[in-house]
């Protein structure tokens, strides 16, 4: 299992119920399961992935966050998960608006367009970049709103949102981001991790 | 035990209060096993059948002689697994293959027709609950049906909310669609309007309304099919023959389809019983049951939920099959969801649909690993 989910899953406290947004083939979510005894259910889009998790007997709904998180009552999880998927929706405000809403908190995952390599990438190379955690090329990538752990930091402090803790991923190494080191760690971090609450 | 054409009955002689007043008892119920039930009792399957088909839900049906209609998801090593699973499914009432019908005599000795009682899916599922004190069920396993199936499933969950640990629903809806009502009217007129119906008191195999019936079969039969599909198999291909006839012998291969499918048809199935049926799935409406909030139907029940539809069903399409996700959702049911890709329209359920058959069985195998 990769390391974000370990770091995503340390987030989370045993018995807790916990809605996986974009669950692909549901590998967070079996951790979760059998290792936190947690209430887990997923969304998820392709019919591929669904079908992966119900062979990991993972209960999912085939569905888009964008149209079907609104049948979710208010609150009805503690926990809704959102990995490296807000960039690739048409309108991620209005997402995450909606995680907000059916979880009492989120953990929203973002890869870093403010990191160096990507940086050095546009800079040197003058094309779009290519990372580890942004593979594709700028004709097949599914995102659409790329931002910096320095925009969602600002975009969530904009909306009133609470930040209760936001972690920089770079590889195996975490580490606290605060408004003091934020310009370092939007350089340094591959991926940024926040825990929210509105 | 009516050994009859091999059909097991069993008579429920506990009344059973009907929705449009009336109060049935010592009433047969006819029904097939397969598999076994062990010894806790807890791997029991309860399959619901759809419009035309009955309690022989896998291998030969004894009565036709015609592979089972569910035979591609049941049996041995199958996505329902009878070397794991116990699986019961009975004749609905309002039924022909056994189950207390139009065609049974009244206590007079004669043949009901259109003197029984109009017969609704509540009725249908309350009925069956029998089964589990006969056997000796405490809890099923699962439940599951597709199409008039599918609304038996729910019905079943809403009356009877701790009897069964997982819920499989597929390809139905929460309440039946003018689209659907008008379908079925169709049928039958087509029925009501041979001459040999006479009121539905016909009697001998030769004088019944068969024209009709197959008439109704072949509308209903399109129904369940896609365009796609039909388009594929058949195009504009003549059926045995170079050229066009200019006549109205079948001169296409769906002309001549249809009509086989309505003729084998009326050899195994009765006019009235077409006319019950339908109607119950016409009625069925679980919203307006509680006053037209859905969610109200499932909650009391912890049981797992299971819904598929197909995307090329346009008679029970995926959106109506969702607003029942959604209503389990907003009242944070255990449901999952999946639509299956399929060209086959509303009979992929029926047919051998490779995503549709593993998810069945890998969620029905998980399910009862962590039972």
């Amino acid at each position: 299992m990769k390391n974000e989910f370990q770091v995503i899953a340390d987030l989370i406290e045993k018995d807790k119920k916990v809605l996986d947004v974009g669950c692909a083939d549901g590998t967070l979510m079996k951790f979760l399961k059998d290792n936190k005894n947690i209430n887990i259910r997923g969304l998820e889009i392709s019919k591929e992935k669904v079908q992966e998790c119900i062979a990991k007997g993972l209960t999912v709904i085939e569905g888009n966050a964008e149209k079907d998180l609104k049948q979710f009552p208010d609150k009805s999880f503690d926990y809704v998960v959102l990995s490296q998927t807000l960039q690739a929706f048409l309108n991620p405000e209005l997402v995450l608006d909606e995680l907000l809403r059916v979880g009492k908190k989120a953990i929203v995952t973002i890869p870093n367009f403010g990191y160096w390599k990507v940086r050095f990438h546009l800079l040197f190379k003058g094309t779009m970049p290519i990372t580890k955690t942004l593979p594709d090329e700028w004709y097949n990538t599914p995102n659409l709103h790329m931002c910096t752990i320095k925009d969602f930091f600002h975009f969530v402090k904009s909306k009133d949102i609470k930040i209760f803790k936001s972690l920089a991923l770079n590889n195996l190494n975490k580490s606290i981001i605060n408004e003091s080191n934020l310009g370092v760690k939007n350089l340094f971090a591959d991926l940024g991790i926040f825990l929210i609450e509105k | 035990m009516n050994t009859e054409k091999n059909i097991k009955t069993l008579i429920v002689n506990k009344p059973l209060k009907l929705d449009c007043g009336k109060t049935i008892k010592d009433f047969p119920i006819a029904y097939e096993t397969y598999g076994s039930l062990n010894s806790k009792k807890d791997n029991a399957i309860l399959v619901f059948h759809a419009l035309t088909g009955d309690q022989f839900v896998t291998g030969i049906n004894p009565v036709t002689n015609k592979e089972g209609w569910w035979s591609y998801a049941v049996g041995p090593d199958k996505a329902i697994d009878t070397n794991k699973y116990f699986v019961i499914c009975s004749n609905v009432i309002g039924g022909c293959m056994g189950s207390y019908g139009p065609s049974h005599k009244d206590t007079n000795q004669k043949i009901f027709g259109t003197n029984f009682p109009v017969i609704t899916i509540n009725d249908m599922v309350n009925a069956q609950y029998n089964l589990l004190d006969h056997f000796g069920i405490d809890k099923l396993f699962s439940i599951t049906g597709g199409s008039m199936g599918g609304m038996q499933v729910l019905q079943f969950i809403s009356n009877f909310p701790d009897k069964s640990k997982t819920v499989i629903p597929i390809a139905t809806t929460s309440s039946h669609s003018a689209q659907n009502i008008a379908f079925n009217e169709l049928g039958r007129q087509a029925i009501t309007a041979d001459s040999n119906w006479k009121d539905g008191n016909y009697t001998s195999n030769e004088t019944n309304p068969g024209k009709g019936l197959a008439v109704a079969r072949m509308a209903a039969h399109i129904t369940y099919l896609s365009k796609k599909g039909l388009q594929e198999k058949f195009g504009r291909k003549l059926q045995e023959r170079e050229d066009l006839k200019f006549g109205f012998d079948a001169d296409f291969q769906i002309e001549s389809y249809l009509r086989y499918q309505g003729s084998v048809f009326v050899d195994r199935f009765d006019a009235n019983s077409y006319l019950y049926i339908t109607r119950a799935m016409d009625y069925f409406d679980l919203a307006k049951q509680f006053n037209g909030n859905l969610s109200e139907a499932f909650k009391n029940t912890n049981a797992k939920f299971f819904i598929i539809s197909f995307t090329s069903d346009w008679l029970y399409p995926t959106q109506e099959n969702k607003d029942i996700v959604i209503a389990l959702n907003s009242i944070g049911a255990d449901v999952g969801f999946v639509e299956i890709e399929s060209d086959k329209g509303h009979d992929s359920f029926l047919l051998d649909v490779p995503d549709f058959l593993s998810a069945l069985k890998n969620f029905l195998d998980k399910s009862y690993e962590e039972n």
